[in-house]
Protein backbone atom coordinates (compact mmCIF):
# COMPACT_ATOMS: atom_id res chain seq x y z
CA UNK A 1 0.00 0.00 0.00
CA UNK A 2 1.29 3.10 -0.83
CA UNK A 3 2.02 5.82 1.57
CA UNK A 4 0.59 9.29 2.17
CA UNK A 5 3.76 11.18 0.66
CA UNK A 6 3.95 8.91 -1.86
CA UNK A 7 0.21 9.54 -3.22
CA UNK A 8 1.34 13.45 -2.77
CA UNK A 9 4.40 13.24 -4.84
CA UNK A 10 2.46 11.11 -7.53
CA UNK A 11 -0.51 13.73 -7.93
CA UNK A 12 -0.04 16.57 -10.46
CA UNK A 13 -0.94 19.13 -7.63
CA UNK A 14 2.24 18.56 -5.97
CA UNK A 15 4.28 17.84 -9.23
CA UNK A 16 7.96 18.72 -8.57
CA UNK A 17 7.82 19.79 -4.61
CA UNK A 18 10.36 19.35 -2.26
CA UNK A 19 10.13 15.41 -0.46
CA UNK A 20 10.84 17.56 2.18
CA UNK A 21 7.74 19.59 1.75
CA UNK A 22 5.76 16.49 1.05
CA UNK A 23 6.72 14.96 4.20
CA UNK A 24 5.40 18.06 5.73
CA UNK A 25 2.25 18.38 4.07
CA UNK A 26 1.20 14.83 4.29
CA UNK A 27 1.38 15.05 8.32
CA UNK A 28 -1.87 16.94 7.94
CA UNK A 29 -2.81 14.42 5.58
CA UNK A 30 -5.28 12.05 5.83
CA UNK A 31 -6.82 8.76 3.12
CA UNK A 32 -11.03 9.54 2.76
CA UNK A 33 -13.58 7.57 1.59
CA UNK A 34 -17.09 8.82 0.36
CA UNK A 35 -19.84 6.77 -0.81
CA UNK A 36 -22.04 8.41 -3.49
CA UNK A 37 -24.83 11.16 -2.35
CA UNK A 38 -22.42 11.64 0.82
CA UNK A 39 -21.19 15.64 1.29
CA UNK A 40 -17.84 16.23 1.73
CA UNK A 41 -18.78 19.71 3.10
CA UNK A 42 -21.70 22.11 3.48
CA UNK A 43 -22.49 25.58 2.23
CA UNK A 44 -21.98 27.67 5.99
CA UNK A 45 -19.93 24.67 7.38
CA UNK A 46 -16.36 25.80 8.91
CA UNK A 47 -13.83 25.25 6.25
CA UNK A 48 -11.18 22.79 7.85
CA UNK A 49 -10.31 20.38 4.88
CA UNK A 50 -8.82 20.83 1.58
CA UNK A 51 -9.36 17.52 -0.97
CA UNK A 52 -7.44 15.92 -3.31
CA UNK A 53 -9.78 13.69 -5.55
CA UNK A 54 -8.10 10.43 -6.24
CA UNK A 55 -10.64 8.57 -7.91
CA UNK A 56 -14.62 9.38 -8.30
CA UNK A 57 -16.48 12.45 -9.25
CA UNK A 58 -17.99 15.05 -7.17
CA UNK A 59 -20.29 18.14 -7.59
CA UNK A 60 -20.06 21.47 -6.17
CA UNK A 61 -23.63 23.06 -5.26
CA UNK A 62 -25.67 25.65 -4.30
CA UNK A 63 -29.28 25.63 -3.52
CA UNK A 64 -31.39 28.20 -4.40
CA UNK A 65 -35.20 28.25 -3.08
CA UNK A 66 -36.49 29.04 -6.29
CA UNK A 67 -34.53 26.95 -9.13
CA UNK A 68 -33.81 23.85 -6.54
CA UNK A 69 -30.00 22.44 -6.37
CA UNK A 70 -27.63 24.37 -8.91
CA UNK A 71 -24.63 22.14 -9.75
CA UNK A 72 -21.59 24.79 -10.65
CA UNK A 73 -18.91 22.32 -11.00
CA UNK A 74 -17.59 18.74 -11.17
CA UNK A 75 -14.43 17.70 -10.42
CA UNK A 76 -12.81 14.18 -10.44
CA UNK A 77 -9.93 11.96 -10.70
CA UNK A 78 -6.50 14.15 -10.13
CA UNK A 79 -8.06 17.90 -9.37
CA UNK A 80 -8.47 19.30 -6.02
CA UNK A 81 -11.33 21.06 -4.15
CA UNK A 82 -11.64 23.89 -1.65
CA UNK A 83 -9.94 26.85 -1.12
CA UNK A 84 -12.24 27.90 2.31
CA UNK A 85 -9.61 26.47 4.35
CA UNK A 86 -7.19 29.44 3.62
CA UNK A 87 -9.01 32.87 4.10
CA UNK A 88 -10.95 33.85 7.05
CA UNK A 89 -13.67 33.47 7.89
CA UNK A 90 -13.32 29.59 7.00
CA UNK A 91 -16.55 28.94 6.06
CA UNK A 92 -17.54 26.68 2.87
CA UNK A 93 -19.75 28.96 0.40
CA UNK A 94 -20.83 26.08 -1.48
CA UNK A 95 -22.30 22.71 -0.77
CA UNK A 96 -19.56 19.55 -2.42
CA UNK A 97 -21.44 15.81 -2.77
CA UNK A 98 -19.64 12.78 -4.18
CA UNK A 99 -21.66 11.64 -7.40
CA UNK A 100 -20.38 8.10 -6.97
CA UNK A 101 -17.82 6.32 -4.76
CA UNK A 102 -14.99 9.17 -3.87
CA UNK A 103 -11.68 8.09 -2.88
CA UNK A 104 -9.64 11.43 -1.68
CA UNK A 105 -7.06 12.81 0.59
CA UNK A 106 -7.86 15.28 3.07
CA UNK A 107 -5.67 17.79 5.17
CA UNK A 108 -6.50 19.13 7.55
CA UNK A 109 -6.74 23.30 6.93
CA UNK A 110 -5.78 24.70 9.84
CA UNK A 111 -2.61 22.02 10.24
CA UNK A 112 -1.53 23.42 7.03
CA UNK A 113 -1.80 27.31 7.70
CA UNK A 114 -0.21 26.40 10.62
CA UNK A 115 3.38 25.09 9.15
CA UNK A 116 2.86 27.17 6.22
CA UNK A 117 3.02 30.60 8.46
CA UNK A 118 5.94 28.36 10.31
CA UNK A 119 7.87 27.85 6.72
CA UNK A 120 7.30 31.16 4.74
CA UNK A 121 9.05 29.54 1.85
CA UNK A 122 6.12 26.44 1.77
CA UNK A 123 3.69 28.26 2.57
CA UNK A 124 4.39 30.26 -0.98
CA UNK A 125 5.27 27.63 -2.86
CA UNK A 126 1.33 25.78 -1.91
CA UNK A 127 -0.06 29.66 -2.59
CA UNK A 128 1.22 29.34 -5.56
CA UNK A 129 0.00 26.14 -6.77
CA UNK A 130 -3.75 27.01 -4.80
CA UNK A 131 -3.55 30.67 -6.51
CA UNK A 132 -2.92 28.27 -10.19
CA UNK A 133 -5.59 26.43 -9.30
CA UNK A 134 -8.13 29.27 -8.18
CA UNK A 135 -7.03 31.07 -12.12
CA UNK A 136 -8.42 28.42 -13.42
CA UNK A 137 -11.49 28.38 -11.75
CA UNK A 138 -12.13 31.57 -11.96
CA UNK A 139 -11.03 31.86 -16.01
CA UNK A 140 -13.59 28.96 -16.04
CA UNK A 141 -16.31 30.91 -14.16
CA UNK A 142 -16.17 34.12 -15.92
CA UNK A 143 -17.18 32.43 -19.29
CA UNK A 144 -19.74 30.71 -17.37
CA UNK A 145 -21.23 33.67 -16.21
CA UNK A 146 -20.58 34.91 -19.95
CA UNK A 147 -23.18 32.69 -20.69
CA UNK A 148 -21.85 32.08 -24.71
CA UNK A 149 -24.39 29.69 -25.24
CA UNK A 150 -27.20 31.84 -24.51
CA UNK A 151 -26.18 34.72 -26.83
CA UNK A 152 -24.67 32.84 -29.72
CA UNK A 153 -26.53 33.51 -33.29
CA UNK A 154 -28.12 29.75 -34.85
CA UNK A 155 -25.99 28.37 -37.86
CA UNK B 1 -1.43 22.29 -44.13
CA UNK B 2 -3.18 24.70 -46.15
CA UNK B 3 -6.96 26.17 -45.75
CA UNK B 4 -9.40 24.71 -48.17
CA UNK B 5 -10.88 28.35 -49.09
CA UNK B 6 -11.86 29.28 -52.34
CA UNK B 7 -9.58 32.19 -53.03
CA UNK B 8 -10.31 35.92 -54.37
CA UNK B 9 -11.08 36.02 -57.95
CA UNK B 10 -12.85 32.33 -58.34
CA UNK B 11 -15.79 32.31 -59.63
CA UNK B 12 -18.89 31.22 -57.82
CA UNK B 13 -21.54 28.88 -59.24
CA UNK B 14 -23.73 30.27 -61.80
CA UNK B 15 -26.93 29.80 -59.94
CA UNK B 16 -25.82 31.02 -56.60
CA UNK B 17 -28.26 33.55 -56.55
CA UNK B 18 -31.19 31.73 -57.13
CA UNK B 19 -32.85 29.79 -54.41
CA UNK B 20 -33.95 26.00 -55.31
CA UNK B 21 -36.96 25.32 -53.99
CA UNK B 22 -36.57 22.66 -51.27
CA UNK B 23 -39.67 20.65 -48.83
CA UNK B 24 -39.21 20.16 -45.61
CA UNK B 25 -39.38 15.90 -45.01
CA UNK B 26 -38.63 15.58 -41.35
CA UNK B 27 -38.38 17.94 -38.59
CA UNK B 28 -36.75 16.98 -35.03
CA UNK B 29 -36.84 19.20 -31.94
CA UNK B 30 -33.33 19.38 -30.29
CA UNK B 31 -33.36 21.67 -27.78
CA UNK B 32 -36.77 24.20 -26.78
CA UNK B 33 -35.67 26.40 -29.24
CA UNK B 34 -33.84 24.62 -31.69
CA UNK B 35 -34.67 22.67 -34.50
CA UNK B 36 -33.28 20.48 -36.98
CA UNK B 37 -35.29 20.29 -40.69
CA UNK B 38 -34.37 17.90 -43.40
CA UNK B 39 -34.82 19.33 -47.00
CA UNK B 40 -35.61 17.50 -49.90
CA UNK B 41 -35.63 19.37 -53.36
CA UNK B 42 -39.04 20.05 -54.71
CA UNK B 43 -38.02 19.10 -58.64
CA UNK B 44 -35.39 16.64 -57.43
CA UNK B 45 -32.63 18.70 -58.95
CA UNK B 46 -31.18 20.05 -55.40
CA UNK B 47 -27.64 20.01 -54.21
CA UNK B 48 -26.39 16.74 -54.83
CA UNK B 49 -22.77 16.86 -52.37
CA UNK B 50 -21.74 19.56 -49.90
CA UNK B 51 -18.63 19.28 -47.60
CA UNK B 52 -18.36 19.18 -44.18
CA UNK B 53 -18.35 23.02 -42.73
CA UNK B 54 -20.16 24.31 -45.84
CA UNK B 55 -23.29 26.54 -45.44
CA UNK B 56 -26.51 27.20 -47.34
CA UNK B 57 -28.37 30.34 -47.11
CA UNK B 58 -31.88 28.92 -46.53
CA UNK B 59 -34.91 31.72 -47.08
CA UNK B 60 -37.91 31.85 -45.28
CA UNK B 61 -40.43 32.92 -48.22
CA UNK B 62 -41.56 36.76 -47.15
CA UNK B 63 -39.26 36.67 -44.05
CA UNK B 64 -35.68 36.61 -45.18
CA UNK B 65 -32.57 34.75 -45.16
CA UNK B 66 -30.14 32.93 -42.61
CA UNK B 67 -26.92 31.60 -43.48
CA UNK B 68 -27.36 28.06 -42.25
CA UNK B 69 -24.56 25.51 -42.01
CA UNK B 70 -24.71 21.85 -42.78
CA UNK B 71 -25.15 19.68 -40.17
CA UNK B 72 -26.04 16.26 -41.80
CA UNK B 73 -24.27 13.36 -42.90
CA UNK B 74 -22.69 13.48 -45.98
CA UNK B 75 -22.73 9.77 -45.40
CA UNK B 76 -26.36 9.14 -45.21
CA UNK B 77 -29.45 9.16 -47.22
CA UNK B 78 -28.14 11.37 -51.11
CA UNK B 79 -30.66 14.23 -51.88
CA UNK B 80 -31.02 15.11 -48.07
CA UNK B 81 -30.31 18.16 -46.38
CA UNK B 82 -29.73 18.47 -42.56
CA UNK B 83 -29.63 22.20 -41.35
CA UNK B 84 -30.00 22.71 -37.58
CA UNK B 85 -31.84 26.28 -36.78
CA UNK B 86 -32.04 27.61 -33.50
CA UNK B 87 -34.73 30.37 -33.20
CA UNK B 88 -32.51 34.11 -32.57
CA UNK B 89 -34.39 36.27 -34.93
CA UNK B 90 -37.37 36.62 -37.26
CA UNK B 91 -35.82 35.02 -40.49
CA UNK B 92 -34.79 31.64 -37.86
CA UNK B 93 -37.82 31.77 -36.04
CA UNK B 94 -39.78 31.63 -39.48
CA UNK B 95 -37.32 28.86 -40.63
CA UNK B 96 -37.96 26.69 -37.10
CA UNK B 97 -41.87 27.56 -37.42
CA UNK B 98 -42.02 25.34 -40.74
CA UNK B 99 -43.73 22.36 -40.76
CA UNK B 100 -43.30 18.90 -42.61
CA UNK B 101 -44.01 19.42 -46.10
CA UNK B 102 -43.75 23.39 -46.39
CA UNK B 103 -41.44 24.66 -48.35
CA UNK B 104 -38.86 27.42 -48.96
CA UNK B 105 -35.57 28.56 -50.73
CA UNK B 106 -32.14 26.62 -50.76
CA UNK B 107 -28.76 28.53 -52.31
CA UNK B 108 -25.15 27.21 -51.63
CA UNK B 109 -23.12 25.11 -50.59
CA UNK B 110 -21.36 28.41 -49.68
CA UNK B 111 -17.93 28.62 -48.33
CA UNK B 112 -15.02 26.06 -47.38
CA UNK B 113 -14.79 23.10 -45.42
CA UNK B 114 -13.02 21.72 -42.65
CA UNK B 115 -9.77 20.25 -43.81
CA UNK B 116 -10.77 16.74 -43.23
CA UNK B 117 -8.28 15.07 -45.63
CA UNK B 118 -5.23 17.03 -44.35
CA UNK B 119 -6.26 15.76 -41.15
CA UNK B 120 -6.05 11.93 -42.15
CA UNK B 121 -3.02 10.18 -40.53
CA UNK B 122 -3.55 12.45 -37.78
CA UNK B 123 -4.90 12.81 -33.98
CA UNK B 124 -8.18 14.68 -34.26
CA UNK B 125 -9.97 16.91 -31.61
CA UNK B 126 -13.02 18.44 -32.40
CA UNK B 127 -14.55 21.04 -29.82
CA UNK B 128 -17.98 22.29 -30.13
CA UNK B 129 -20.12 24.89 -27.96
CA UNK B 130 -23.82 24.68 -28.17
CA UNK B 131 -25.45 24.71 -31.84
CA UNK B 132 -21.78 24.93 -33.18
CA UNK B 133 -21.58 21.00 -32.84
CA UNK B 134 -23.96 21.50 -36.01
CA UNK B 135 -21.57 21.93 -38.58
CA UNK B 136 -19.01 19.61 -36.60
CA UNK B 137 -21.45 17.12 -36.92
CA UNK B 138 -21.00 16.62 -40.60
CA UNK B 139 -17.13 16.57 -40.17
CA UNK B 140 -17.30 13.68 -37.16
CA UNK B 141 -20.10 11.53 -39.18
CA UNK B 142 -17.38 11.78 -42.31
CA UNK B 143 -14.38 10.83 -40.01
CA UNK B 144 -16.76 7.98 -38.33
CA UNK B 145 -17.20 6.74 -41.66
CA UNK B 146 -13.64 6.99 -42.66
CA UNK B 147 -12.30 6.13 -38.95
CA UNK B 148 -9.33 3.99 -40.07
CA UNK B 149 -7.98 6.96 -42.06
CA UNK B 150 -7.05 8.73 -38.41
CA UNK B 151 -5.51 8.23 -35.35
CA UNK B 152 -6.85 9.37 -31.91
CA UNK B 153 -10.44 11.16 -32.62
CA UNK B 154 -12.36 13.29 -29.67
CA UNK B 155 -15.27 15.16 -29.83
CA UNK B 156 -15.68 18.01 -26.59
CA UNK B 157 -18.65 19.26 -26.22
CA UNK B 158 -20.11 21.90 -24.18
CA UNK B 159 -23.59 23.37 -23.70
CA UNK B 160 -25.34 25.99 -21.53
CA UNK B 161 -26.91 23.04 -19.45
CA UNK B 162 -28.20 19.31 -20.34
CA UNK B 163 -31.96 20.77 -22.06
CA UNK B 164 -29.39 22.90 -24.77
CA UNK B 165 -27.36 19.46 -25.96
CA UNK B 166 -28.55 19.40 -29.11
CA UNK B 167 -28.30 15.91 -31.06
CA UNK B 168 -28.45 14.12 -28.07
CA UNK B 169 -29.41 10.71 -29.97
CA UNK B 170 -26.53 11.02 -31.72
CA UNK B 171 -24.24 11.80 -28.84
CA UNK B 172 -25.22 8.60 -27.06
CA UNK B 173 -24.50 6.84 -29.76
CA UNK B 174 -20.91 7.90 -30.29
CA UNK B 175 -20.36 7.52 -26.58
CA UNK B 176 -20.95 4.12 -26.90
CA UNK B 177 -18.59 3.65 -29.42
CA UNK B 178 -14.98 2.37 -28.38
CA UNK B 179 -13.00 4.06 -31.23
CA UNK B 180 -14.04 7.63 -30.16
CA UNK B 181 -13.80 9.85 -26.99
CA UNK B 182 -16.70 11.66 -26.33
CA UNK B 183 -17.29 13.97 -23.60
CA UNK B 184 -19.67 16.33 -22.75
CA UNK B 185 -20.25 19.56 -20.10
CA UNK B 186 -22.33 22.24 -19.35
CA UNK B 187 -22.26 25.48 -17.79
CA UNK B 188 -24.55 24.71 -15.13
CA UNK B 189 -26.98 21.70 -14.30
CA UNK B 190 -30.36 21.40 -12.39
CA UNK B 191 -31.92 18.09 -12.12
CA UNK B 192 -30.47 13.97 -12.44
CA UNK B 193 -27.44 15.57 -14.66
CA UNK B 194 -24.43 13.09 -14.07
CA UNK B 195 -22.11 14.03 -16.11
CA UNK B 196 -19.22 16.99 -16.20
CA UNK B 197 -20.53 20.53 -14.92
CA UNK B 198 -18.19 23.70 -16.02
CA UNK B 199 -16.92 25.20 -18.99
CA UNK B 200 -15.42 23.25 -22.36
CA UNK B 201 -11.84 23.89 -22.10
CA UNK B 202 -11.40 22.30 -18.68
CA UNK B 203 -12.82 18.46 -21.36
CA UNK B 204 -8.99 18.84 -22.84
CA UNK B 205 -7.97 17.34 -19.13
CA UNK B 206 -9.74 14.57 -20.52
CA UNK B 207 -8.54 14.35 -23.66
CA UNK B 208 -5.00 14.58 -23.97
CA UNK B 209 -3.13 15.67 -26.91
CA UNK B 210 -0.10 15.64 -28.77
CA UNK B 211 0.89 18.20 -30.08
CA UNK B 212 2.74 17.45 -33.00
CA UNK B 213 0.43 15.04 -34.14
CA UNK B 214 -3.16 16.49 -33.67
CA UNK B 215 -5.77 18.77 -35.44
CA UNK B 216 -7.91 20.35 -33.44
CA UNK B 217 -11.45 21.50 -35.17
CA UNK B 218 -13.72 24.09 -33.15
CA UNK B 219 -16.73 25.72 -33.59
CA UNK B 220 -18.76 27.83 -31.09
CA UNK B 221 -19.04 30.87 -29.80
CA UNK B 222 -16.40 32.98 -30.58
CA UNK B 223 -15.52 33.53 -27.06
CA UNK B 224 -15.26 30.17 -26.72
CA UNK B 225 -13.56 29.25 -29.71
CA UNK B 226 -11.41 31.77 -28.46
CA UNK B 227 -10.24 30.51 -24.81
CA UNK B 228 -10.23 26.88 -26.18
CA UNK B 229 -7.86 28.24 -28.69
CA UNK B 230 -5.59 29.48 -26.15
CA UNK B 231 -5.90 26.59 -23.76
CA UNK B 232 -4.40 24.45 -27.12
CA UNK B 233 -2.05 26.74 -28.09
CA UNK B 234 -0.70 26.66 -24.00
CA UNK B 235 -0.71 22.69 -24.31
CA UNK B 236 1.76 23.30 -27.42
CA UNK B 237 -0.78 22.86 -30.70
CA UNK B 238 0.42 24.89 -33.16
CA UNK B 239 -2.14 27.72 -34.30
CA UNK B 240 -1.44 26.48 -38.04
CA UNK B 241 -3.57 22.92 -37.08
CA UNK B 242 -5.82 24.65 -35.23
CA UNK B 243 -9.25 25.95 -37.23
CA UNK B 244 -12.05 27.67 -36.53
CA UNK B 245 -15.98 28.42 -38.17
CA UNK B 246 -16.91 31.71 -37.74
CA UNK B 247 -19.33 33.53 -38.30
CA UNK B 248 -20.58 37.20 -39.55
CA UNK B 249 -23.10 38.54 -41.32
CA UNK B 250 -23.18 36.47 -44.88
CA UNK B 251 -25.79 37.89 -47.29
CA UNK B 252 -24.82 36.69 -50.70
CA UNK B 253 -22.92 33.81 -50.11
CA UNK B 254 -20.24 34.72 -52.59
CA UNK B 255 -18.26 37.10 -51.46
CA UNK B 256 -19.43 39.90 -53.56
CA UNK B 257 -21.67 42.05 -51.36
CA UNK B 258 -19.06 42.67 -48.33
CA UNK B 259 -21.23 42.37 -45.15
CA UNK B 260 -19.27 39.61 -44.08
CA UNK B 261 -16.15 41.34 -44.72
CA UNK B 262 -13.49 40.71 -41.72
CA UNK B 263 -10.58 42.52 -43.03
CA UNK B 264 -9.35 41.37 -46.30
CA UNK B 265 -11.33 38.54 -45.41
CA UNK B 266 -15.02 37.48 -46.85
CA UNK B 267 -15.88 35.24 -44.18
CA UNK B 268 -19.05 33.44 -47.02
CA UNK B 269 -16.44 32.82 -49.93
CA UNK B 270 -12.74 32.92 -48.07
CA UNK B 271 -14.53 31.21 -44.57
CA UNK B 272 -16.28 30.10 -42.67
CA UNK B 273 -13.25 27.95 -41.62
CA UNK B 274 -10.06 29.60 -40.56
CA UNK B 275 -6.61 28.20 -39.48
CA UNK B 276 -5.86 30.44 -35.91
CA UNK B 277 -2.56 31.47 -37.62
CA UNK B 278 -4.60 33.10 -40.73
CA UNK B 279 -7.54 34.36 -38.56
CA UNK B 280 -6.67 35.02 -34.96
CA UNK B 281 -5.03 38.27 -35.92
CA UNK B 282 -8.02 40.24 -37.35
CA UNK B 283 -10.15 38.28 -34.47
CA UNK B 284 -8.23 41.05 -32.04
CA UNK B 285 -8.40 43.92 -33.90
CA UNK B 286 -11.95 45.31 -32.05
CA UNK B 287 -13.00 47.78 -34.88
CA UNK B 288 -12.97 44.62 -37.60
Amino acid sequence: MKGLEQLLAEHAFFAGMEPKDLALIAGCGANARFEAGDYLFREGEPADQFYLLRSGRVVVEVHDPARGTITVLSAGEGEVLGFSWLMPPYRWVFDARALELTRALVFDGACLRDKCEADARLGYDLLKRVTSVMMQRLEAASVQLLDVYGGAAAR
Amino acid sequence: MSDLARRPGDAAPPDSMIPAIHRVRRKRQETPDTWTLDLEPVDGDGQRTYAPGQFNMLYAFGVGEAPISISGDPTGTPGLLAHTVRAVGAVTRALCGLRRGDLLGVRGPFGNAWPIDQAAGHDVLLVAGGVGLAPLRSAFCRILGERSRFGRVSLLYGARSPRGLVFADDLRRWRARFDVEVEITVDHAVGPWRGHVGVVTQLLDYAPIEPEDCVALLCGPEVMMRYVGRELSRRGLPAERTYVSLERNMRCGVGLCGHCQLGGELICRDGPVYSLSRIEPLLRIREL
